[in-house]
């Protein structure tokens, strides 16, 4: 497969205790395009994705080994600035975690914690092209004091990926983001995260299959912390090449 | 997805008209090569069928990615059903325009054994049944490809006409039997092109009614 790849993981192992989540992924991710993560609960998949912003850092016991190279730099590397890969690699979770703050504020917080506050105006302006990428800001632009906790799920989750859009990320991880969403909802977050692929590279975990074939461009299906097969979505889904992945896929396990 | 989906589905449209049009091209070029006696023009028409092949895989392949990864269902799947359907019959109407220039080759530069004159109206009859099912099918109208059946009649007709002729030249002069199959063949090649269209004018009610049935006025072969 001939990308360019945003992140490439290099023999990539995770251990929680002396458990093996993670056994030696190799994987790169191709910039500008959708990657989904595949496989039944507690394949790694979740875990995966965590690791390309070391979310994983935050839990006891982890340890990890191996490379994930991003620009050139190991992002595992002792030495890395946890925070400025956070805002570099930025993530989405599976509930939209807005604050009970105005949506205003909830745009601002992520800018005033990695300092990246400008001018009034010019904040502003970051807003209003931060909303309006995600297609709020014709909705939201003269309710901007509302409690953000008083939008639709779909509107609060949109507004979590502004937020994350603010901070000029190169990378957006999302962990099952339709999972609280209705079809309806989900398929309008689906169609925006094909628009958002032209300016970012996106990694999708998602545990509906049928959400990995619609909206992404590859597709990695890992098992038992293995990533047993990674390709074009539409080759993935119509001739894996191994006997796991077309039993998954075709739900005859998981 | 769905307005990602909708642009697939424009595209492949698109893909099928073109197909159609490449079919239209090749049934007139071939009954223009059977008047002239023209086998450069029949080689061409033999030769440009693999163009009409290809495009065939490449729809039939975009379908199968596109059932695979949006999962289509009522008429977005109807759809993708009716266009795998409409790309096989437009196939096997490629292979007859095909088969019909075969028959230019095998009669060479001798006079045929009948004049032109019907077999160049079955054909004439036949491409336009094409383009209106083509139409049809663009616009999502069921009418239109019902009507189009009833002009079905007037090719069966005239292949009759054209068999029944060409049998007693053959009953008359038994050295001439060799050319008046051909003929035949020729003739039996454009029936089967309008029975194809009314195949695809079925598909293009189903597609739009979900009724599938056989047409009034289609004559089962």
């Amino acid at each position: 497969m001939e990308f360019t790849a945003k992140v490439e993981i290099e023999n990539l192992n995770m251990f929680y205790g002396d458990f093996p989540a993670l056994k030696a992924i190799r994987l790169r991710i191709p910039q500008n395009n959708v990657t989904a993560l595949i496989g039944p609960s507690g394949c790694g998949k979740s875990t995966l994705l965590r690791c390309i912003n070391r979310m994983n850092d935050l839990i006891e016991g982890v340890h990890t080994e191996g490379r994930i190279i991003i620009e050139g730099q190991n992002i595992l590397d002792i030495g890395t600035d946890v925070v400025a890969l956070r805002k570099k690699v930025g993530m989405v979770f599976q509930r939209p975690n807005v604050f009970d703050q105005s949506i205003l504020d909830n745009l601002k917080f992520g800018l005033r914690i990695h300092r990246q506050m400008r001018s009034k105006n010019e904040t502003m302006e970051m807003i209003q092209k931060g909303l309006e990428d995600v297609g709020l800001w014709d909705v939201l632009k003269d309710k901007l004091g509302q409690n953000a906790r008083q939008l639709s799920l779909e509107q609060q989750q949109r507004l979590c990926i502004a937020r994350v859009l603010l901070l000029k990320p190169d990378v957006i991880l999302l962990d099952e983001p339709c999972s609280a969403l209705d079809p309806i909802a989900t398929m309008r977050i689906e169609e925006l995260l094909r628009v958002l692929r032209e300016h970012y590279t996106l990694v999708i975990v998602t545990h509906n299959m049928q959400q990995a074939a619609r909206a992404s461009d590859y597709t990695g299906f890992l098992y038992l912390g293995e990533l047993v097969e990674f390709g074009l979505t539409e080759d993935v889904f119509t001739t894996p090449q191994k006997k796991l992945t077309e039993n998954y896929i075709s739900g005859n396990f998981g | 997805m769905r307005d990602s989906f909708r642009k697939h589905i424009q595209i492949l449209e698109s893909r099928v008209v073109a197909m159609g049009q490449a079919v239209e091209k090749a049934i007139r070029s071939s009954i223009q090569a059977m008047k002239d006696r023209d086998m450069k023009q029949a080689e061409r028409i033999i030769k440009d069928d693999e163009l009409i092949n290809a495009q065939r895989w490449k729809i039939e392949d975009d379908c199968v990615n596109l059932i695979a990864l949006q999962q289509p269902v009522a008429s977005d799947l109807r759809e993708m059903i009716a266009i795998l359907n409409i790309i096989t019959d437009l196939e096997r109407m490629g292979d007859h325009a095909e088969g019909i220039a075969k028959i230019v080759l095998l009669l060479g530069k001798e006079d045929p054994v009948t004049p032109m004159t019907d077999i160049p109206v079955m054909a004439e009859i036949a491409v336009e049944m094409l383009c209106k099912s083509l139409d049809a099918f663009i616009h999502r109208d069921a009418k239109a490809a019902e009507s189009i059946c009833d002009m079905d009649d007037k090719v069966d007709q005239l292949n009759d006409k054209v068999y029944r002729e060409l049998i007693n030249k053959m009953l008359v002069r038994p050295q001439d039997v060799n050319r008046a199959t051909y003929q035949i063949w020729a003739a039996h090649n454009l029936e089967r092109i309008a029975d194809r269209v009314t195949n695809i004018c079925e598909r293009i009610v189903y597609l739009t009614t979900g009724s599938m049935h056989k047409l009034p006025n289609v004559s089962s072969y």
